[in-house]
């Protein structure tokens, strides 16, 4: 299979023509044991611990290192897909698109990590996934292909977080997670992936989610880290009923490019899908929004909502926003919004008035603007680590800049 | 203007005023702001009239320093301390406060936080007891400002502002479009009692003699054409309720634009 191209609507406007496949080098079969110390996913910025999980599960380099169960339902069961016996699930199966990237995670992943819910479980203490980078003793720049299956039952319910970290700055690195998410009839999944990797790190995920009649899928995606960000959401709505929810939020600074892409499937009546993306590129950094919303024939009185918003704070920043409707049925209610812009004058010249100096009055505004998807997050105790890190990076960068742009003109 | 000479009203008479000498300002390059004067004391109410275009929001505008609204010629100062060329946070803080027509809406950004930003210390009391002084639902004041709020509310919310910052003086624009009766009730209420609570002198801008109802002014301006062309009591208004703004616009360069 080819590299995908930029030709191709998919990857239209993202840096892809520039990629070097070459100056990979997959991590193999002795990366299988490698230890883990303790305290190593404390190079995370969310400390696990912090989410008070039920389950706390570390992969290296992709392969499952070690699974501590602090308080979990026994037939809650995350494991890898290697100490499967029989049955492993059936990889790709919510795949509707396949491309080189899903290739190769394909083919070079170590064993899915596999989380199972089985019908019935409900388990309210999040489900702590943590997929460290560790550059150490890796020959050439590293190409890492995590693969994450989960499958939450019929009327089962689950909170799960996948955090994406390098331990220290890999240099040079290609990271390739695949995540399928299964929810089943009436069943309900929380799922937050924050993503935190290195500055020379091409990174170039996937998302899947399919859900079955009447079942919840909420999702958020965080990209913060990585030279470029990409992260593909496809989510489905299955069968009657089926509600999906996706959030996502970037922020660029430096020459960071944050590429999002979204699919909201409607595939039988009744379902409804809600989109909200927020993202603030600074500095020479740039971000790619595409969002397409597919009501496929019989989806009937089905409801989709796509929103994408995006703050360029400077001038030498650029953001691309582009909507798109794929709709085969009459009886359906879709819309969409979006916008691209620096920071409003209005709202600066009325927090000003109030006696708040430019730059604070600014920090409020972009901190604001991403407050607006925090308070709609799926999983609030994440978003206390998240909301700290992002206010770190916008505070950053707008001290990076030069004076913000005068407000007085007598 | 014998309310001045109230108890409560001296008071707060620190001798400091707004006043406003020969202010002409422009938006875009077109003259909106053609001379105007005017003196505020602590404690005092004056209302500006005029009709649609004449030139009164520019005028408010030009006040707080709104960017995009030029200050040509002319001096504002509050207590002698000049605010042209000042940004409109130091506006603010030198002791001005601008009540908008139509209070702008910030996602995410609660009123809390802004106000402390503002003040540099916590909020929290005085926010819910001001909240409570003017009817504005508490719960609101988690929301994101003026975000899914109605007019109403969002006149409120401005009253609330206003009584946290407890600033010198409060020019409101167009503080009664879009209000229903209560809602205007509500905030000229909480204006007069500010007018003794702290001794906020007040500039209130309107088209409507309805704010006069509930307002008592000590001083009542006409501005038409950038100008201000007639100045008096609350007769003033009485008389603009009986024949409108025809008659003071007779002879009066500029108001025909």
């Amino acid at each position: 299979m080819p590299l995908p191209s930029e030709k191709e609507e998919i990857w239209r406007y993202s840096p892809i023509d520039a990629f070097d496949l070459d100056r990979y080098v997959p991590v193999g079969e002795e990366q299988r044991d490698r230890p883990i110390q303790s305290g190593r996913s404390s190079a995370s910025w969310i400390a696990p611990e912090e989410l008070a999980p039920g389950i706390v599960a570390v992969t290296a380099n992709g392969w499952l290192q070690r699974v501590d169960r602090v308080e979990a339902p026994g037939s809650v069961v995350v494991r890898s897909a290697l100490d499967l016996d029989a049955s492993p699930p059936a990889f790709g199966a919510v795949l509707s698109d396949v491309d080189a990237f899903v290739c190769m995670n394909d083919a070079f992943h170590p064993g899915s990590v596999v989380l199972e819910v089985p019908a019935g479980v409900q388990m309210d203490a999040p489900i702590v996934v943590v997929h460290l980078v560790e550059p150490e003793g890796l020959d050439g720049a590293p190409a890492i292909f995590p693969r994450m299956t989960v499958e939450v039952g019929e009327g089962a319910r689950a909170r799960l977080v996948e955090l994406l970290v390098a331990r220290s700055d890999p240099g040079v690195a290609l990271v390739v997670p695949v995540t399928e998410l299964r929810v089943g009839e009436k069943g309900d999944l929380s799922y937050v992936a924050v993503q935190q990797l290195g500055t020379r790190t091409w990174h170039i995920a996937r998302l899947c989610g399919e859900v079955e009649r009447e079942g919840r899928l909420r999702t958020l995606t965080v990209g913060l880290g990585a030279t470029y960000d990409r992260s593909r959401s496809d989510v489905t709505a299955k069968g009657e009923g089926a509600a999906t929810e996706l959030r996502s939020a970037y922020f660029g600074s430096d020459t960071q490019v944050h590429d999002v892409r979204t699919i909201q499937e409607h595939a039988a009546p009744r379902t409804t899908s809600d989109l909200l993306c927020k993202g603030a590129v600074a500095q020479e950094s740039r971000s790619i929004y595409s969002g397409l919303i597919r009501i496929r024939h019989g989806a009937t009185k089905s409801n989709a909502m796509q929103t994408n918003h995006n703050l360029v704070l400077d001038q030498r920043s650029h953001a691309d926003s582009v909507p798109n409707l794929d709709i085969e049925e009459n009886d359906v209610r879709c819309s969409h919004a979006s916008s691209v812009g620096p920071i409003d004058e209005d709202q600066r010249y009325y927090i000003e008035s109030r006696g708040v100096p430019p730059e604070r009055a600014e920090r409020l505004i972009v901190l604001g603007f991403f407050d607006d998807l925090i308070d709609r997050s799926p999983m609030p105790e994440a978003m206390t680590a998240v909301r700290r890190q992002i206010g770190e990076r916008v505070v950053r960068a707008l001290a990076s800049r030069s004076a913000p742009p005068g407000d007085v003109c007598d | 203007m014998t309310a001045l000479e109230t108890p409560e009203r001296s008071l707060h008479d620190d001798g400091a005023s707004l006043s406003v000498r020969g202010l002409r300002a422009e938006v875009r390059g077109k003259v909106v702001v053609q001379g105007v004067d005017l003196e505020v004391r602590r404690g005092e109410v004056q209302v500006l009239m005029g009709p649609n275009g004449s030139g009164k929001s520019t005028f408010a505008h030009a006040l707080m320093g709104r960017p995009g609204t030029r200050v040509t010629a002319g001096s504002i100062t509050i207590g002698g301390h000049e605010l042209v060329g000042l940004p409109s946070w130091e506006r603010a803080r030198a002791g001005l406060f601008l009540a908008l027509q139509d209070p702008i809406e910030v996602p995410g950004v609660r009123l809390g936080p802004m106000l402390e930003e503002a003040l540099g210390e916590p909020v929290e009391a005085r926010l819910r007891a001001e909240a409570a002084a003017i009817g504005f639902d508490v719960r609101m004041l988690e929301r994101s400002l003026n975000v899914d709020l109605s007019g109403g509310e969002k006149k409120r919310n401005e009253m609330v502002q206003l009584g946290v910052l407890r600033p010198p003086f409060c020019v409101l624009d167009e503080i009664d479009s879009g209000l229903d009766v209560d809602a205007l009730g509500a905030v000229a209420a909480r204006l007069e009692r500010a007018t003794t609570e702290w001794g906020l002198g007040v500039v209130a801008v309107t088209h409507f003699t309805r704010l006069l109802s509930v307002l008592h002014p000590d001083v009542v301006h006409v501005m038409i054409g950038g100008r201000i062309v007639a100045t008096g009591g609350p007769e003033l208004a009485d008389q603009l309720e009986a024949t409108g703004y025809g008659t003071f616009s007779d002879g009066v360069p500029g108001s025909e634009q």
